[in-house]
C-alpha cells in the first residue's frame, strides 16, 4: 500500500479509500481535544442562560416525579417496600432521563452539526458522544439537586452504598452511547428517522420501570424484561440508593449488562461503516 | 526525491445521484419503499439484472487526477462550476474519501473551506477563538499561546466577551480570518469564500496568503478571480469535468483557460433563426468580446481597449431600435449600461436587414476581473424589448501589471467596478507649522 519501491517513505498522511478506517483509532486520540472542546461547547451552550438551564433540568424530573407518584402509589396502589414512593421514583427518573437526552439529542447532533461536518475533517464518533456527555453532565447536576430535595423533604438519609450507582450509570452510559450511535447515524441516512426517536423514547418511559418497581413484573417474564438495559439501570439505582428494600436481581443485572454491550458494540461498527458518507450526504 | 508535500495519483471520487429524491436525501419512508418493490422484483423476476438500479446514475466528480506539488509551492486551482475543485479540497482535506487512487501528504494541513467554521452565536468572542482554533486543528496550548496575537490582529478586544451573536457582521468575519491567520500548517488549502467579504478583508487575506508562501508553506488556493490566482500562485491546474486538463506556470494556464473559453464564452452566435432569442421584429445573430488584436478573446488586459459587438436581423421594417448592453462584474454588480449612440440611426425607422454594431470600452476604466454582459435590442418609446440575452458573453480583465495603468507600481489588491487612469496634480508650498 505504502508508495510501492518508490522509495517515498517520508509522508504523514496517506489518503486513500478505507485508509481513514484503519487510523480510526490513532485519529481518535490525534482528535482528543477537538472532542473535548465540543463537548465543553455542548455544556456551555446549555447552560449559557444558567438560572434557566439549570432549573429545567430539576423541574422536568421534579415534576414527572410528583406525577409519577399520584397515578402509581395513591390511584394504582402499587408497592414501594416500606420506602417513600416518591424515592423510588427519583431513583428512577433520573437514569431513566439520562438515557432519553442521551438518545433524543445525539439523534439530532449530526444534522445540527452538518456545517462542521461538511467543512472540517475529524472523527464524526465525536458529536454524538459529546451529546451524551452533555446529557451526563445534566445528569449529575439534576441528581445532586433532587438528593438535597429528597433528604430535606424526606428527611432521607443516603446510605454509603449510593456510590455503587457509579457502575449503574457507566452502564447507562454504554447503552446511551451504543443507541446513540446508531440512532445518529440512521438520522444523517434517513431524515424521517428523527420522528420516530420521540416515539421510543415515549414508549421506553412506560415499559421501563420508571414509575413502578420492576418486582412487579411476573417472575417468568422477568428475565425477558430484562432485554431493556434500562432495567438493569434503573434496579441498580434503586438498589444502591434505597438499600436492602430494593433487593438487586442480578440474572436481570446480566442481561441488561450484556444487551448494553451489544448495543455499543453494534452501534460503533455501524457508525463507522457509514460515517465516511456522512458528508456526502449530510 | 522526497521533498513533495502533496502527491496526488490516480484520484477518482464517485457519487451515486439519485434521481428520484426530491428533497436531496432518502427518508426511511421511500428505503422502505425501494426495498419492498425490489423485493416484489426479486420474486417475480428472479433472474433480472438488478445491480443496474434505474433511479440512480454513476458520477466521477473527480477522475484519474495525478497532481505532484512540491513543498513551498502556492499552486491555484481553476475550473468552471462543477469542475470538481472543491471536490479535491474536500478529499484534501479528508472530509470526504476518494473513490481510488492515492495522496501522499506531507505535512500538517490546514483547510480553510469556510470562514468561521465552529463559530457559535451564543457563545463569546473568546469562547469562539479557542473553539475555532480546536476545529482548524490547533492544540489548546497553542491557542493559549496565540490568543493575544489573535485578539489583536481581530481589532475586536472590546468585545470580546460579547457572544458572537451580537457581532457586526465585519467583526464577526476579521475574528474568524483572525483565528485562521494564525494557523501554522506547512500545507494550506483555501477556497474560494475566504476572498468574500468586504474589500479590505479580502486585502487582508491575500496579503495574509502572500506571506504564508513566502515562508516557504505550500498553499492550494481556488478561485474564480483569476487576478488573485496569477498574483497569488507560481503554479496552476486547470480542471474541468473532473479531470486535470492542464498544470503548469500561472500565467499559461489562466490565458489558456481564459482563451479556451472554457471558462465562460467570448463569442456566442445563434446560426439558426428561430432558436435564436428575438420576436417578430428582430432577432439575434451573435455577440462577441473582441479584443485589442481584433480577434475574439475572453482575456483583455486592463489598459488595451474591448470591443463589444452584436450582429443582429432587424424582420420587420420601420421600427424605432436601439441596441443595449448591460456589463455585471464578477459580484453581480451592474457595472454599467449603454445603449447606442449612432447619429446616423437614432430615431429612424430601419429597414429590414442585417446590422452590426460595436461599442469600444476605452483602455484603463474597467477594473480587473470578470464581467457579464447582457445584450438587448429594445424600441424605447414605448418601451418594448425585443430580446434580452442576459449573460450572453463573458471576458476578463487582467492585469498582469506591465505597461500603464492605474495600479502603478501597487500590486496589492485594488477593489471597485473602475479603475480609471487620472489625471494627478501635486502642489507644493513650504509653510511654517
Amino acid at each position: 500500500m505504502d508508495a510501492g519501491g518508490n522509495g517515498e517513505k517520508k509522508y504523514t498522511l496517506h489518503i486513500s479509500p478505507g485508509k481513514a478506517e484503519l487510523n480510526y483509532f490513532k485519529d481518535l486520540w490525534r482528535y482528543r481535544e477537538l472532542f473535548l472542546f465540543l463537548a465543553w461547547r455542548d455544556v456551555l451552550v446549555r447552560y449559557k442562560q444558567t438560572i434557566i438551564g439549570v432549573l429545567w433540568s430539576v423541574l422536568r424530573p421534579l415534576i414527572t416525579m410528583i406525577i409519577f407518584t399520584v397515578v402509581f402509589s395513591k390511584l394504582a396502589n402499587l408497592p414501594s417496600n416500606g420506602v417513600p414512593y416518591g424515592i423510588m421514583v427519583f431513583a428512577g427518573i433520573l437514569p431513566w432521563q439520562f438515557f432519553s437526552n442521551s438518545l433524543s439529542d445525539s439523534g439530532n447532533s449530526l444534522i445540527g452539526n452538518s456545517h462542521l461536518i461538511s467543512k472540517v475533517y475529524f472523527p464524526r464518533i465525536i458529536i454524538p458522544t459529546s451529546s451524551v456527555i452533555v446529557s451526563l453532565i445534566d445528569f449529575l447536576i439534576a441528581f445532586i439537586i433532587m438528593l438535597a430535595i429528597m433528604i430535606l423533604w424526606y428527611s432521607f438519609v443516603p446510605p454509603m452504598s449510593i456510590v455503587l450507582i457509579i457502575p449503574f450509570l457507566a452502564l447507562a452510559f454504554l447503552a446511551s452511547l451504543g443507541l446513540g450511535f446508531f440512532v445518529s447515524a440512521l438520522t444523517v441516512k434517513y431524515r424521517d428517522f428523527r420522528y420516530i426517536v420521540p416515539f421510543i423514547v415515549q414508549f421506553g418511559l412506560y415499559v421501563s420501570p420508571v414509575g413502578f418497581m420492576s418486582s412487579i413484573v411476573p417472575e417468568k417474564w422477568r428475565l425477558l424484561y430484562s432485554l431493556n438495559p434500562v432495567v438493569g439501570v434503573i434496579d441498580g439505582f434503586r438498589w444502591a440508593i434505597l438499600g436492602a428494600s430494593q433487593p438487586l436481581w442480578w440474572p436481570g443485572v446480566a442481561v441488561s449488562f450484556a444487551v448494553s454491550s451489544i448495543l455499543f458494540l453494534l452501534g460503533f461498527k455501524y457508525f463507522r461503516s457509514t460515517e465516511k458518507d456522512f458528508a456526502d450526504v449530510i | 526525491m522526497s521533498d513533495y508535500s502533496i502527491k496526488i495519483e490516480n484520484l477518482g471520487k464517485k457519487y451515486i445521484i439519485g434521481h428520484e429524491t426530491q428533497a436531496g436525501y432518502k427518508t426511511l419512508r421511500d428505503a422502505i419503499v425501494e426495498g419492498m418493490k425490489s423485493y416484489a422484483g426479486f420474486i417475480f423476476r428472479p433472474f433480472s439484472d438488478r445491480s443496474a438500479d434505474a433511479g440512480s446514475e454513476e458520477f466521477w466528480a473527480l477522475k484519474d487526477i495525478n497532481i505532484e506539488i512540491k513543498s513551498g509551492d502556492r499552486i491555484g486551482i481553476i475550473g468552471r462550476n462543477g469542475a470538481g475543485k472543491s471536490t479535491l479540497l474536500k478529499i484534501l482535506s479528508r472530509i470526504t474519501e476518494p473513490t481510488k487512487g492515492d495522496i501522499w501528504i506531507n505535512g500538517r494541513v490546514a483547510s480553510l473551506l469556510e470562514v468561521g467554521t465552529g463559530f457559535h452565536p451564543e457563545l463569546t468572542g473568546r469562547e469562539n477563538i479557542f473553539l475555532n482554533g480546536a476545529v482548524l486543528g490547533m492544540g489548546k496550548a497553542e491557542i493559549k499561546r496565540k490568543f493575544d496575537e489573535i485578539v489583536a490582529f481581530s481589532e475586536v478586544e472590546k468585545f470580546l466577551d460579547t457572544p458572537v451573536k451580537r457581532y457586526s457582521s465585519g467583526m464577526y468575519v476579521r475574528l474568524a480570518f483572525a483565528v485562521a491567520a494564525h494557523l501554522e500548517p506547512e500545507i494550506l488549502v483555501v477556497d474560494e469564500v475566504l476572498a468574500v467579504g468586504d474589500a479590505a478583508f479580502q486585502k487582508k487575506c491575500l496579503g495574509k496568503m502572500e506571506e504564508v508562501g513566502k515562508e516557504g508553506r505550500t498553499v492550494l488556493f481556488v478561485s474564480h478571480n483569476m487576478g488573485a490566482i496569477t498574483r497569488l500562485c507560481e503554479k496552476v491546474a486547470l480542471l474541468g469535468e473532473g479531470s486535470l486538463i492542464k498544470f503548469g506556470s500561472a500565467n499559461d494556464v489562466v490565458d489558456d483557460y481564459l482563451k479556451s473559453g472554457v471558462g465562460s464564452s467570448a463569442v456566442r452566435k445563434w446560426p439558426e433563426i428561430s432558436k435564436a432569442p428575438g420576436n417578430e421584429v428582430a432577432a439575434l445573430i451573435s455577440i462577441a468580446a473582441i479584443g485589442g488584436n481584433g480577434e475574439t478573446s475572453g482575456s483583455v488586459e486592463i489598459n488595451k481597449s474591448v470591443i463589444i459587438q452584436m450582429e443582429y436581423l432587424v424582420k420587420k421594417p420601420d421600427q424605432i431600435l436601439t441596441p443595449n448592453f448591460h456589463f455585471y462584474n464578477g459580484e453581480g454588480t451592474c457595472a454599467f449600461v449603454v445603449r447606442e449612440l449612432d447619429e446616423k440611426w437614432q430615431d429612424r425607422k430601419r429597414p429590414a436587414g442585417y446590422y452590426k454594431c460595436q461599442a469600444v470600452i476605452p483602455p484603463n476604466f474597467l477594473s480587473e476581473g470578470s464581467y457579464v454582459v447582457g445584450a438587448a435590442l429594445s424600441t424605447l418609446t414605448p418601451l418594448t424589448v425585443h430580446f434580452y440575452e442576459r449573460d450572453a458573453i463573458a471576458f476578463q480583465v487582467i492585469d498582469n501589471m506591465s505597461g500603464e495603468t492605474a495600479r502603478g507600481d501597487y500590486a496589492g489588491p485594488m477593489p471597485g467596478v473602475v479603475r480609471p487612469i487620472l489625471k494627478w496634480s501635486t502642489q507644493f508650498e513650504a509653510r511654517e507649522l
